[in-house]
């Protein structure tokens, strides 16, 4: 089982960032912006929260990608992908090199690695890999061996297809339209690629469908799962404005409305009450009507109150 | 030479005018990353509830132009919360706390009042008159001037007598200084304006309203006139009451606009969503903005745009 090292994080920074480049790579837009001191503290898994429009922009929402990738030059960069298909994310696609950008990062609490070896299934859908394979460098280090399985709906949607047949012990891909891989969606390869590949750990960044339908099969199997979520949308990406909440069980067994970016964007993927996304459930502390048994955990008074991040595990 | 920021409200001596505004900054935790919440105003905390409240299923947040819509549902811990770990927290740092409270009836107000009264460290009250009352079908208090006055009353009751009380007017409204003499007549010190605006987006893809709470609250710059002009309108009316003037201020330019309209005290809201250390940087752009403009004190210009439009015609001339 995946041990975790997610306290003691750092605090994340806002600086003005230099992009360095900003490149096609197929569907996507993969950008790098000079940033030493977000790239200094990134751990895989952790993202950034970019402004958009400029200094006066009407775009008051920041856009948050997961951090691809870091590279020491230039004092440190930081590397991140995404699809430009809205007004915030077309406007950041036509930045050139030398354009400033206002980052804050990283963000979130990270992937947590086995402390021991351990055979560690990435799985991605679309730009949902970009964060996986600064994980897989990082298991790697550890001795770990690593299967990709990478999911999209078209060739040109599967990210990092290559880097994962290079560096990954075995990678499978799928699209839905059968251009790439097999035709169908990661769910479907899933049992093969786990039972093949004798997977002790998942570490599953996709569409909230998928990493439901993945945590339900992983849970089958007894193979623990690392959830990288996107949705709901974040607004601040620091915190602040409480808008990616999702339900979340505690190791105490309440459920709370946690945010997603700074509980998350990791979680255990057992722990998500992915049935409940989207609403509040009946049982979450402080739903209504929610009554609060005395002297329970989470119960005013009683330490582990709402809020706390205790359910991370 | 630097001009002086220091802001005095009755006994309240504040090192700033600037503070966040309720439910921007949570409890000032996530906040102290990017600004050193010490050096601001103060910090006006998320609603605080009596029972811990799970707020609305996602999605709560829509963009729209210069604008943010908001559907929340005061999410957080309650008071027992808010009291064991919040406020220690934000005292531990050298903020001031301005608490805001939230209720669906009178008596919920009062006691959340009492409670705050009885834990040391709290600076001032406010009181969000956005809520639903329970007795009004769910119509907010804040759109009704007796109710709105009764919620007051039972504040300023239960709160200790050297709280202020700060009440958070609803720019829904057709008369908005009506409302504002109720709540000082029931004994509110000061006055805090504006809550968000009603609005709704729909979301062109799915079909459906963009929020899981169908409408939900505009802020941002966009409300930013409509703050101005009921900060004037109060100022007007009742020039001896403070008042907290919030709305889309994103810059010092726009933090003095509300003062010249009569704020004494400005808050920063959804603009700290945008940029976490705005409250730091719209204080250092407002002491350059009355450096600029020759002005030593800030409290110089607050509700000068109340004076004769003659004198106004005579600082163009002598200082810019």
């Amino acid at each position: 089982m995946a041990q975790h090292d997610r306290e003691g994080g750092v605090a994340p920074v806002q600086v003005r960032g230099t992009v360095l480049t900003v490149r096609r790579v197929d569907a996507y837009v993969a950008m790098t912006v000079v940033a030493p001191a977000i790239a200094t503290r990134f751990r895989p898994g952790q993202f950034v929260a970019v402004a958009v429009g400029g200094p006066q922009s009407a775009m008051l929402a920041r856009r948050t990608f997961s951090v691809h990738d870091v590279r020491p030059d230039h004092g440190g960069t930081v590397e991140f992908v995404f699809l430009p298909r809205e007004p915030g994310t077309q406007w950041l696609a036509d930045c050139r090199s030398r354009d400033v950008l206002d980052v804050v990062g990283p963000l979130g609490r990270p992937f947590p690695v086995p402390r021991d070896p351990a055979s560690c299934l990435l799985l991605g859908v679309g730009p949902g890999a970009a964060p996986l394979f600064a994980l897989a460098a990082r298991l790697g280090d550890r001795g770990c061996p690593t299967d990709y399985l990478l999911g999209a709906e078209s060739a040109d949607r599967v990210f990092g297809a290559l880097t994962a047949r290079r560096t990954g012990r075995s990678a499978v891909v799928t699209t839905a339209d059968g251009s790439m891989g097999s035709r169908g969606s990661v769910v479907d390869m899933l049992p093969t690629v786990v039972q093949q590949a004798r997977t002790d750990v998942i570490y599953a960044s996709a569409p909230l469908g998928v990493l439901r339908a993945v945590c339900s099969l992983a849970g089958r199997y007894g193979i623990p799962v690392q959830a990288l979520v996107a949705e709901p949308a974040m607004t601040c990406g620091t915190g602040l404005c409480m808008g990616c909440v999702l339900p979340v069980a505690g190791n105490d067994g309440i459920t709370r409305m946690v945010r997603a970016c700074v509980d998350g964007p990791v979680f255990r993927g057992d722990l998500v009450r992915w049935d409940d996304v989207g609403t509040i459930p009946f049982d979450a502390l402080g739903a209504p009507g929610w009554k609060p048994r005395p002297g329970a955990p989470g119960a005013p008074g009683v330490p582990g109150a709402a809020g706390e991040r205790s359910h991370a595990g | 030479m630097p001009a002086d920021l220091r802001t005095r409200i009755g006994h309240l001596d504040l090192p700033s005018p600037v503070l966040t505004a309720a439910g921007c900054a949570g409890a000032g935790r996530e906040l102290a990353q990017f600004t050193d919440i010490a050096r601001i105003g103060a910090v006006i905390t998320k609603s605080v509830t009596i029972e811990p409240r799970a707020g609305n299923p996602a999605p709560r947040f829509a963009e729209t132009p210069s604008g943010l819509l908001s559907s929340c549902g005061m999410q957080g811990p309650g008071i027992d919360g808010f009291l064991q770990r919040d406020l220690p927290w934000l005292l531990s740092r050298g903020a001031r706390a301005f608490v805001n409270i939230a209720g669906h009836t009178a008596r919920e107000y009062g006691e959340l009042a009492s409670r705050l009264s009885d834990a040391a460290g709290v600076t001032a009250i406010e009181v969000n008159l956005g809520c639903p009352d329970a007795a009004a079908a769910g119509r907010p208090f804040a759109l009704d001037a007796a109710a709105a006055g009764q919620v007051v009353a039972a504040v300023r009751g239960s709160a200790r007598y050297d709280i202020p009380v700060f009440a958070k007017l609803s720019p829904e409204v057709t008369d908005i200084v009506a409302v504002a003499k109720a709540c000082v007549s029931a004994g509110a010190d000061g006055l805090s304006m504006i809550n968000t605006l009603p609005g709704m987006a729909i979301d062109p893809v799915t079909f459906r309203p963009a929020l899981a709470g169908l409408s939900g609250g505009l802020s941002g710059p966009a409300v930013r006139p409509v703050a101005v002009r009921c900060v004037w309108q109060v100022r007007e009316a009742l020039p001896d009451v403070p008042i907290i003037g919030a709305g889309g201020v994103r810059t010092g330019r726009d933090a003095l606009e509300l003062l010249l309209a009569g704020a004494c005290l400005v808050a920063v809201g959804s603009v700290l969503f945008h940029d976490p250390s705005a409250c730091s940087r719209i204080q250092r752009e407002l002491e350059e903005e009355l450096v600029a403009r020759g002005v030593d004190r800030v409290a110089d210009v607050v509700g000068r745009a109340h004076q004769p439009a003659g004198y106004a015609a005579d600082r163009r001339r002598w200082v810019l």
